[in-house]
């Protein structure tokens, strides 16, 4: 509400260029245009992130209740923007869904759809400053309390980050420091985390950890530095890393993306059954429907900064509603599954610094209808865990339940 | 100070092919490589390994040389009339340590003992884990880099034996889609200037009708013609590859190396570039040889595929026959690890243990045996045979028979 209020402020200086010329095309700004932009966006920002740095917050603050206490992430109407000289770029824009205790949300869509940005709004690690979190919350179960991250000052959210969320990415040389060896990374996690904790406790925790991801000679590894370890290898040391401080939820975005299918297999073999072991969740992020099918317990299929489609895995495997979750099932091709020809989704992602206001999907929407030309679609619950953001599924009143 | 700076620009680790690139030809390096491929004099790779004396490719290319200046040979064998492109025996070694002379003491073998044809108007496709060669292959066949040994018959004539000028004649017809859409675009040119500039070049078409060429080529691959005036900058991924995509057909190739063309897009786009290829195959007569890691895609695409382990290949059949009976255990297990979209599907997967190891040290009798789960006594002494099991269906492994 508070980034609301300076909109509507700051509306009558900087918006009339904009509303005038409505942009077509981010590349095509007069300066005049940019610099009232940037006006206005270092105006929202400063404000934001003042409350973001302030220290002595009372606990009350952010203080809240989780609406299933079964749950260990709700995310409730997120929206994280970024303020560019271009426009603001909406990534995520009322993202709502949550994660279970002991369950694997996966979490697919197109490049650029927000899968990230959502993830990083939850560890509070959205590029500052033009990135930031503008409405809505995150709660998040600490067990006997719960805390709105949205609400949260920075100096208490490092508390949280890596002892009660741990993530692991992609590209692992990003998040593994090249000058220090992996034991060194690794007791140092666990020193940090550990209050009382001696160097001979913290490393052999580090080594458990390095065996318990399936590495054959810890004691070896532990002196490596990253560069040393094949891909695969570093993105178990990732995983130890995350794991040594028994983190209630795992974000894995996109954990298996740069590695090759054998060395894929092999990790998610390892992921699948560390889960076993462990007493937390897993947020898996990829574009790769196989190993969401895989893997996932719940699916979310994002589109445009939204969440489009949820529901369990084999709702969503069996039964896909949204003409957008047809069509990414459709387009890949499957071994041993013989297509004439691939099925594409015609057009393109709508530009996110100038959305319609109208549903998201419905210039390349083949099944769209007279309806289609009002309001975003409200979700539609079609069972209790399955439910879908289209009017095909929708009432008379463009609410009530199925008639399709 | 300003020395400091200078130093830590250079820590900026780069690719070694680019490096290369930038000591021959430190101010001339075309981006777009494929136009590089067809104009360039001499390729930067090959002007700079020549000028290496110790390598052995270079003397291959200096006998290649020779060997033009007579008529290239008849090869021993003789060639499938059908086949466009025939590869026999090819190697591409990497000098991989120099000793104190800077002469190589160990070779990297990238590519070793490949053979293969292709028939007119097919596709190959070629699977493996990543540095497993199939990019040094793909180069190697159209010499973007000249191979150690072996042959490459395109047409009937063997490529590696051509003059400098034969083999520029020839370029057009044999081009390379990259995996990167991103950095094989020249940012300062416009899209219809790129698509043009190698046409012009080898003056395919009369200047007067160069632009309703380059218009029509651009229609064809799906790019809207007000395109023509604006840069690749300006594009997404998919459309990059598009342009990209245009740039090789515009030069009305017969044959065309898709080196990973959709493994930097997202799946939506991936099968709009693949239906392109599809139909750009089918109305052009292309022959393709499409590299990808990605099972699927090389699964739908392909006539054929070979599947490459540490430099060779290790098996090669038809498309519909590797897929339903898969012979050599590392084709089982890639097959295998593959995740399949359906959550009721319950795959018997073949966890491969360990990474793949260095093509520098490669070992022993079956390169396979240090990761094999079906491994016997022989497979670590002696190479198997590359063998024909029926069909056309080549294996090399111990568990079949070798006589
Ligand atoms: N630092 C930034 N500044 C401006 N815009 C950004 C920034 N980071 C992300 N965005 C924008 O936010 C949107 C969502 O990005 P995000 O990284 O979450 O995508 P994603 O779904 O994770 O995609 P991918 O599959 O490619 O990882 C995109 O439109 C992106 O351009
Ligand atoms: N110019 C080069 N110099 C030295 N080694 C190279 C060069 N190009 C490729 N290699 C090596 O050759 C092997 C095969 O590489 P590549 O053909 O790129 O594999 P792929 O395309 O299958 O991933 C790798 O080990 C790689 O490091
Ligand atoms: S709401 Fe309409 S346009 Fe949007 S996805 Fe559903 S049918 Fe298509
Ligand atoms: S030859 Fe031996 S080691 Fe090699 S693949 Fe066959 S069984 Fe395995
Ligand atoms: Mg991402
Ligand atoms: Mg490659």
């Amino acid at each position: 509400m508070l980034f609301k209020n300076k909109k509507t402020t700051s509306s009558d200086g900087a918006q009339p260029a904009k509303t005038k010329a409505p942009i077509a095309d981010a590349h095509y700004l007069s300066v005049r245009e940019s610099r009232a932009i940037a006006k206005s966006n270092a105006r929202v920002i400063r404000a934001l992130e003042k409350r973001k740095k302030r220290t002595h917050v009372s606990e009350s603050e952010y203080l809240c209740e989780m609406q299933d206490p079964n749950n260990i992430v709700e995310f409730d109407d997120l929206r994280t923007y970024f303020f560019t000289d271009a426009g603001v770029s909406k990534a995520v824009d009322g993202v709502t869904f949550s994660i279970p205790r002991g369950a694997t949300v996966g979490v697919v869509g197109e490049s650029g759809c927000g899968k990230s940005v959502t993830s990083l709004s939850l560890m509070q690690l959205v590029q500052a400053p033009q990135g930031q979190i503008v409405g809505g919350s995150i709660r998040f179960n600490m067990g006997n309390k719960a805390y709105d991250i949205a609400k949260m000052p920075i100096s208490e959210m490092r508390k949280i980050r890596g002892k009660q969320i741990a993530m692991i990415f992609q590209e692992p040389m990003t998040s593994l420091n090249p000058v220090f060896r992996i034991g060194y990374q690794l007791d140092e996690m666990v020193l940090l985390h550990t209050p009382g904790c001696t160097k001979e406790q913290a490393k052999a925790r580090s080594l458990q950890m390095l065996e318990l991801v399936g590495i054959a000679a810890p004691e070896r590894v532990y002196r490596c530095y990253p560069h040393e370890l094949s891909g695969g290898m570093r993105q178990r040391v990732m995983i130890a890393i995350a794991l040594s401080c028994d983190p209630r939820l795992i974000i894995a975005d996109e954990p298996t993306t740069a590695l090759d299918v054998t060395i894929q297999a092999q990790v998610l073999d390892l992921l699948r059954e560390i889960k076993g072991k462990i007493d937390g969740s897993i947020m898996l992020i990829t574009h790769d429907l196989g190993v969401i099918a895989e893997m996932a317990d719940y699916v979310v299929v994002m589109y445009a900064g939204r969440v489009i489609e949820s529901g369990t895995t084999a709702e969503i495997f069996h039964n896909p509603l949204h003409p957008y979750t047809v069509g990414l099932q459709k387009s890949k091709p499957v071994v041993n599954r013989k297509v004439e020809r691939l099925y594409n989704i015609p057009g393109q992602v709508p530009n996110p610094i100038d959305m319609p206001d109208y549903c998201y999907f419905k210039d390349r929407c083949t099944r769209c209808t007279a309806r289609c030309e009002g309001e975003y679609p409200h979700f539609i619950q079609v069972s209790p865990t399955h439910r879908v953001a289209c009017y095909l599924y929708a009432g008379e009143d463009g609410k009530g339940g199925p008639d399709a | 100070m300003p020395k400091r700076k200078v130093q830590r620009q250079d820590a900026v680790p780069k690719s070694e092919p680019q490096r290369e690139a930038e000591q021959a030809a430190p101010a001339e390096v075309p981006a777009n490589e494929a136009v590089q491929a067809a104009q360039a004099e001499v390729p930067a790779n090959e002007a700079v390994q020549a000028a290496q004396a110790e390598v052995p490719a270079s003397k291959e290319a200096v006998q290649a040389e020779e060997g033009a200046a007579k008529q290239p040979e008849a090869p021993a064998e003789p060639l499938d009339p059908e086949a466009l492109l025939e590869v026999r025996h090819l190697k591409k070694y990497f000098p991989a340590q120099k000793n104190f002379f800077g002469k190589p003491k160990t070779w990297l073998r990238a590519v070793d003992d490949v053979s293969f044809k292709i028939k007119t108007g097919t596709t190959l496709g070629i699977v493996g884990e990543s540095g497993c060669g199939k990019t040094t292959l793909g180069r190697t066949i159209l010499r973007l880099q000249p191979a150690t040994g072996g042959e490459v018959y395109f047409d009937g004539k063997d490529i590696n034996k051509l003059k400098n000028a034969e083999m520029n004649a020839l370029r057009p017809q044999m081009q390379i889609i990259f995996q990167d859409p991103y950095s094989s675009l020249s940012p300062r040119m416009p899209v219809g200037e790129i698509i043009g500039e190698a046409v012009a070049q080898h003056k395919l078409v009369p200047r007067s009708d160069l632009k309703n060429y380059v218009l029509d080529i651009m229609r064809r691959c799906g790019l809207p013609y007000h395109y023509y005036e604006r840069y690749p900058h300006e594009f997404s991924g998919g459309q990059r590859q598009r342009i990209c995509i245009a740039t090789a057909l515009a030069l009305q190739p017969r044959f065309v190396v898709c080196d990973e063309p959709v493994s930097a897009l997202d799946v939506s786009i991936q099968a709009q570039i693949i239906n392109l290829l599809k139909d750009m195959q089918d109305s052009m007569h292309l022959t393709y040889i499409f590299i990808s890691h990605d099972l699927s895609v090389v699964e739908h695409i392909s006539d054929r595929v070979g599947v490459m382990y540490l430099g060779s290949l290790v098996e090669y059949a038809d498309t519909d026959e590797i897929f339903r009976n898969p012979m050599h255990p590392y084709t089982e297990a890639l097959f295998s690890a593959v995740p399949v979209p359906d959550p009721d599907a319950h795959s018997h997967r073949i966890i491969l243990s360990g990474d793949i190891p260095s093509p520098v040290n490669a070992p022993s009798g079956c390169k396979f045996h240090t990761r094999c789960n079906r491994c016997m006594e022989i497979c670590s002494q002696v190479a198997p045979k590359f063998k024909d099991y029926g069909n056309g269906h080549m294996v090399a492994c111990h568990l079949y028979s070798q006589e």
